[in-house]
């Protein structure tokens, strides 16, 4: 951590930056927050650890209209939602120096309390062990355990846009290593179930949402400067479920908006307070793409054109859709 | 006082929900929330904050005021029916029963808010002391005692028994309703055990509550002579920067009272007019016919604070609109909240 205070400073002072996007060190050990950082001396409360989940590259579009460039740092999973960014032209490259970190995976404070950690007061990573001091002793368990649902399945890729790296290789294969599983089983799992059961269970996670739109203002994807659900003139409210059709239409037009954009970083579950598993339905989009148009990875790329704004003529006919018992 | 053991909980519920409705922090889909109990619904006393506070049972975030309908050129209104079927809330905490406090000065006070109204009417609170009271607790500094809430009826959990206190009218005639299921401590010697249980709980828990690390904060600059001074602080546009202006802080809040009013067009059936909580958060939240007098995220997030430590207190004899219940500090998308405003700008941090 102290590699990259003191890198930031080295640009703060030469005059490459004129701000600093990090983490700033919270007041319990697993609440730090987003922070900018615009004097060499502010850098004492800058913090990097398994607790800076929160993806700072939609935070680039504001720091686009500020004078100069800014210093940014991110993680390998970041780096596709930056270049998705740029691919959409929100946010300039030469706005920014990205320094990319090395990541091991981004802890969930709820599965901690989840363990039966009450009272959390520090937490610090010990090789596999998460050791949690607490107002009732210390504590601890095992760090994969405590791991956010996507890094259990982290797409295990480099940073794909980067000025320097620190506390990481190129090409070097991030993430939890081994731990890495198949981030479309859980996909698979609800795409098996009869249609009543699927239906049961995206209403029962659905009926949770309170429509604070954590999800969508974290989403990198979801970058319009006014969302059709805030329009006084939709016949619908951000704010609430007029009826349950609502909270439902609300989440499958939010994965419509964002299909063949998503890169897969899942803030939108990270951040949702009432832990619905968002991200499952970008990753059916992501997996029907896959199926369709071939392999694609949103934002590993700033150039290329994405399947669905793109046309060949060896794309899939729409009526493979329903051969494949789509749409019914 | 009476006690109860704790495996016998279903039967008090079931006693309680044979006559009235039963809300409890129910677990559903791995979170927990209150909702209407019924015995098919598992209930989750352990976890100490439910998700959303007990707001919703007095003030849900969607209510309907009225449906009205056009036939045959004629315009029909049919009024929404009061609540008038009494209700229990089990399980509140503390902080959450402090809260209810806040919402009665705003919606108990000219013109009063009848829907709310008659809900506080037909509710009987039941509290439960917080056996462990977690870090992002922070309720001492408003004055919430979490050991005793003083609601209608107070309860502990304790080793295997539930310890069950009345204080009120409305906490006496619920509990005389539940006699087949509450044994009322027998004898002098047995009544003294129970209190002395209960004393040597709340001492626990006081004495956690005392070690929590939010639990001396400096309030003393949130008064109404520095409105201003703390209005126009610099402060603000480096505290408000990480905010993704989404409203989970103002729905999770139990205090938060703000409230739209839209019209949902179902068509041939008609209008319905409801109301809907709302947050100071979104940019709709001043649009107003003319503009909107708030236009940048800082103004909204100033105006989030500003409202709970300095303009509801100066109107409301120094009572705050912050209960500590700390639901804010675990579920900000940023990790802000009101403690670091409060460090912040009260010069503590």
């Amino acid at each position: 951590m102290q590699e990259l205070i003191t890198r930031a400073k080295e640009l703060l002072a030469d005059g490459t930056v004129s701000r600093v996007l990090g983490w700033k060190k919270g007041d319990l050990g697993w609440d730090p927050e987003p922070a900018w950082f615009e004097k060499e001396e502010d850098l004492e409360g800058f913090v990097y650890n398994p607790f800076c989940g929160a993806n700072l590259s939609k935070y680039l579009i504001a720091a686009g209209k500020l004078e100069g460039r800014t210093l940014v740092f991110l993680k390998p999973c970041d780096t596709y939602s930056f270049n998705q960014l740029v691919k959409e032209h929100r946010v300039k490259k030469e706005k920014t120096y990205i320094i990319g970190v090395g990541c091991r995976g981004t802890l969930d404070p709820e599965k901690v309390r989840a363990a039966g950690m009450k009272g959390i007061e520090d937490a610090a990573v010990d090789g596999e062990t998460l050791k949690v001091a607490t107002l009732y002793g210390e504590k601890e368990m095992p760090l994969k355990d405590a791991l956010l649902d996507r890094c259990l399945v982290c797409k295990g890729k480099t940073h794909v846009a980067y000025d320097e790296l620190i506390g990481a290789q190129a090409g070097e294969e991030a993430g939890p290593g081994e731990l890495a599983g198949d981030r479309f089983a859980g996909v698979e799992r609800l795409e098996a179930l009869p249609p009543k059961e699927r239906f049961a269970f995206w209403q029962g996670q659905l009926s949770k949402c309170i429509r604070c739109n954590a999800c969508r203002n974290a989403c990198p994807a979801c970058s319009c400067l006014k969302c059709v659900f805030d329009s006084s003139q939709f016949d619908s409210s951000q704010k609430a479920n007029a009826d349950t059709f609502e909270e439902q239409m609300f989440h499958i037009i939010r994965a419509y908006h964002v299909a063949g954009r998503c890169t897969d970083c899942g803030e939108c579950s990270r951040v949702c307070p009432q832990g619905i598993p968002l991200h499952l339905l970008n990753r059916k989009f992501i997996r029907d793409i896959n199926t369709f148009y071939g392999e694609y990875q949103a934002g590993a790329d700033t150039e290329s054109r994405a399947p669905l704004t793109d046309f060949t003529l060896e794309d899939v006919e729409p009526g493979i859709v329903s051969k494949r018992g789509g749409g019914r | 006082m009476y006690q109860m053991k704790k495996d016998r909980l279903t039967e008090l519920f079931q006693a309680i929900s044979g006559t009235k409705d039963l809300f409890l922090p129910l677990r559903k889909c791995d979170q927990t929330n209150y909702g209407l109990w019924t015995p098919e619904e598992v209930f989750d006393l352990e976890t100490l904050k439910t998700v959303k506070s007990a707001k919703d049972c007095f003030f849900p975030q969607s209510e309907v005021l009225y449906r009205c309908k056009t036939e045959d050129g004629k315009i029909s209104i049919d009024p929404q029916k009061l609540c008038d079927r009494p209700f229990v809330v089990f399980g509140m905490r503390a902080c959450d029963v402090k809260a209810v406090e806040v919402l009665d000065r705003v919606f108990l006070s000219e013109p009063v808010d009848t829907f709310y109204a008659a809900r506080r009417e037909h509710g009987t609170i039941v509290s439960l002391a917080c056996h462990e009271p977690e870090e992002t607790c922070f309720c001492r500094n408003f004055g919430v005692d979490a050991a005793a809430s003083g609601a209608d009826v107070e309860t502990w959990i304790i080793g295997d028994s539930l310890y069950w206190k009345p204080l009120t009218e409305k906490g006496e005639a619920l509990t005389e309703s539940l006699q087949a299921v509450l044994e009322a401590a027998d004898g002098e010697a047995s009544a003294c055990e129970a209190e002395e249980t209960v004393a040597r709980e709340q001492e626990a828990i006081r004495g956690v509550i005392e070690k929590l690390p939010f639990s001396h904060l400096d309030l003393s600059r949130f008064q109404p002579e520095n409105t201003m001074e703390l209005f126009d602080s610099p402060l603000w546009e480096e505290l408000y920067k990480p905010c993704l202006a989404c409203g989970t802080c103002t729905f999770v809040c139990p205090t938060c009272q703000c409230y739209d009013i839209r019209d949902f067009d179902s068509g041939k059936n008609g209008v319905q007019r409801y109301r809907c909580w709302d947050s100071c958060m979104y940019s709709d939240f001043t649009m107003m016919a003319h503009g909107n007098l708030r236009t940048s995220q800082m103004q909204r997030f100033r105006q989030r604070f500003m409202h709970k430590l300095v303009y509801y207190p100066a109107n409301n004899d120094g009572l705050y609109s912050c209960v500590g219940c700390g639901r804010c500090v675990s579920k900000c998308p940023a990790s802000l909240n009101i403690v670091k405003v409060i460090k912040k700008l009260g010069g503590e941090a």
